[in-house]
């Protein structure tokens, strides 16, 4: 391994890093503005010009209020809940490949931070961890509201991940790879999985929502019911952390929904670009591609989020365990056998 | 009888209620869910409501009680001669003034021979409720034409106006008279 390769690798995972920061900090910014949008009003536009500064102006506000600790006895736990949070969150990102290759100073610079085999594997055990972070902040808090918005949390998540997995797996015995970067190669032109897969990704989809603890599924933390859920007791930047990870979550989540499924990187004309307009150019648009379908599912999140009212818990679980189960194992059996029928 | 009743519908809107079962489709919730998001997609490109307050005012009604203005004749000069009606007839007991005689050569500025030294109104105490536009009998108090809200604070002093601020400025008056002669 030589060091061109290793400051290679570094520069792409902090400018990958830097990047899922930014796109987290503004879409807070973009949540309000979408909701204020979608609610006839018109949202923070005093902190800079349309209100651009608003998510400085948040943070700056977190990090200068007091830091508060509930009477616990775990505060190590207490702290090393948002942090888990946190860092999974970004963890995720260092396999998804946000173009393909550009040629700077005579190397080939692959767009990605790792390109391991078991890429989605790796994605799946990550966002896994998550839950801990919600579940040992919620029970660290030392507070009812707190455990019951960690433990609703935590269910959640376990049920709609399998339902998550059957719906991949579906994916997989199509694309044959566990390689994002294998996967999103697959999908050149408009070959994009979402055609040939549409069950799949609706009950990812929705799987994927689950998972975020967004609304319609954001039971975690519905205020009518459990006050702020497990962030009840938090204040100062650790609820900064959760609510950070949360939409860094959000990011990541747009992310791999557009590259399992809406083709990557990959944008019709690609190869044309490639011949004609070199490799470089051609590359960029495919980052700015990728970029454009991840803000299309923020905002599409963003805006079921204010339409869709909150789920019951019972309706929740049954939707998981007795129709999006079923529904996605009927799913790969009729992938199967178009399988064996075309192949 | 009472079916009979039950089937007029005053506004137009009523709908019969059913209990019939959902049909698959309606179960699977996702048309509603569709129609749903296009009601607020719609919404994105509607204009919007907000009035940006301060640099943007809503208009008031004309019968608008807002703040407090001391009028003037149109000739300048205060309509206030201090008998003390008006903090009489406040049931927040927010008015206090304190007379004064009016001299020779102050003519300009006072209608009458007595005038209000000192004119305070605790705008916390206020309710607005106008009575003392009502008592007045030389029509030198209004909450109706100043047109404007009493403006938010640090302190609570601040909010005990006084003459400063209660009476009418002069380039209103004069721009009153200007109009009343036009007319």
């Amino acid at each position: 391994m030589d060091s061109a390769f290793i400051i290679e690798k570094s520069v792409v995972i902090v400018v990958v890093f830097a990047i899922t920061m930014i796109m987290a900090m503004y879409s807070t910014y973009a949540e309000r503005k979408v909701a204020a949008f979608l609610q006839d009003r018109i949202g923070p536009n005093r902190a800079g010009k349309f209100g651009l500064l608003q998510p400085l102006a948040d943070g700056l506000k977190l990090f200068s209020k007091e830091e508060f600790f509930p009477n616990t006895p775990n505060r190590f736990l207490f702290i090393i809940g948002p942090a888990i949070a946190m860092t999974t969150a970004l963890m995720t990102s260092a396999v998804i490949p946000w173009g393909d290759r550009l040629h700077v100073f005579g190397r080939d610079v692959i767009l990605q931070a790792t390109d391991i085999d078991v890429s989605l594997l790796y994605i799946f055990g990550v966002v896994s961890v998550g839950v801990y972070g919600i579940m040992i902040g919620g029970w660290a808090s030392n507070n009812k509201f707190s455990l019951m918005g960690a433990v609703r949390a935590a269910s959640q998540m376990v049920s709609y991940e399998i339902a998550m997995g059957l719906s991949m797996i579906a994916l997989l015995m199509m694309t044959g790879t566990l390689s994002l970067k294998e996967i999103s190669m697959q999908q050149s032109g408009l070959n994009w999985n979402v055609f040939y897969q549409p069950l799949s990704f609706l009950i990812f989809l929705i799987c994927a929502f689950a998972e975020l603890n967004r609304t319609p599924f954001d039971l975690a933390e519905c205020e009518s019911e459990l006050i702020g859920g497990y962030h009840t007791e938090y204040s100062s930047m650790k609820m900064g952390f959760y609510l950070f990870a949360e939409y860094a979550n959000m990011f990541i989540s747009a992310a791999i929904l557009s590259v399992l499924f809406f083709g990557g990187y990959n944008y019709p004309g690609m190869q044309w670009m490639i011949d004609n307009a070199g490799v470089n150019t051609a590359n960029v648009l495919g980052i700015i591609a990728l970029f454009i379908k991840i803000c299309g599912f923020i905002f599409f999140i963003m805006w079921v989020r204010w339409t869709i009212p909150r789920f019951r818990y019972d309706q929740l679980m049954n939707l998981g365990w007795r129709i999006l189960i079923p529904l996605s194992i009927i799913n790969i059996i009729i992938t199967g056998i178009c399988i064996l029928a075309f192949k | 009888m009472s079916t009979a009743i039950q089937s007029i519908s005053l506004s137009g809107k009523k709908k019969e209620v059913s209990k019939k079962e959902m049909t698959f489709l309606e179960r699977l919730y996702l048309i509603a869910i569709i129609k749903g998001l296009i009601i607020t997609i719609k919404h994105l490109f509607r204009k919007k409501i907000t009035v940006q307050y301060p640099e943007q005012v809503r208009q008031f009604s004309p019968v608008y009680r807002g703040r407090h203005m001391l009028k003037r004749d149109e000739q300048g000069r205060e309509n206030c001669t201090a008998c003390g009606l008006c903090a009489l007839s406040c049931p927040a007991e927010a008015i206090t003034m304190k007379a004064a005689e009016r001299k020779k050569g102050e003519e300009h500025l006072y209608r009458e021979e007595k005038y209000a030294e000192i004119y305070e109104i605790n705008m916390l105490r206020c309710i607005f409720c106008g009575l003392c536009e009502e008592a007045c009998p030389k029509d030198a108090i209004y909450l109706t034409i100043s047109k404007e809200l009493v403006p938010a604070n640090y302190d609570r002093e601040d909010f005990i106006f006084g003459k400063d601020k209660l009476v009418m400025p002069l380039e209103m008056a004069i721009k009153n008279a200007q109009l009343k002669n036009a007319n």
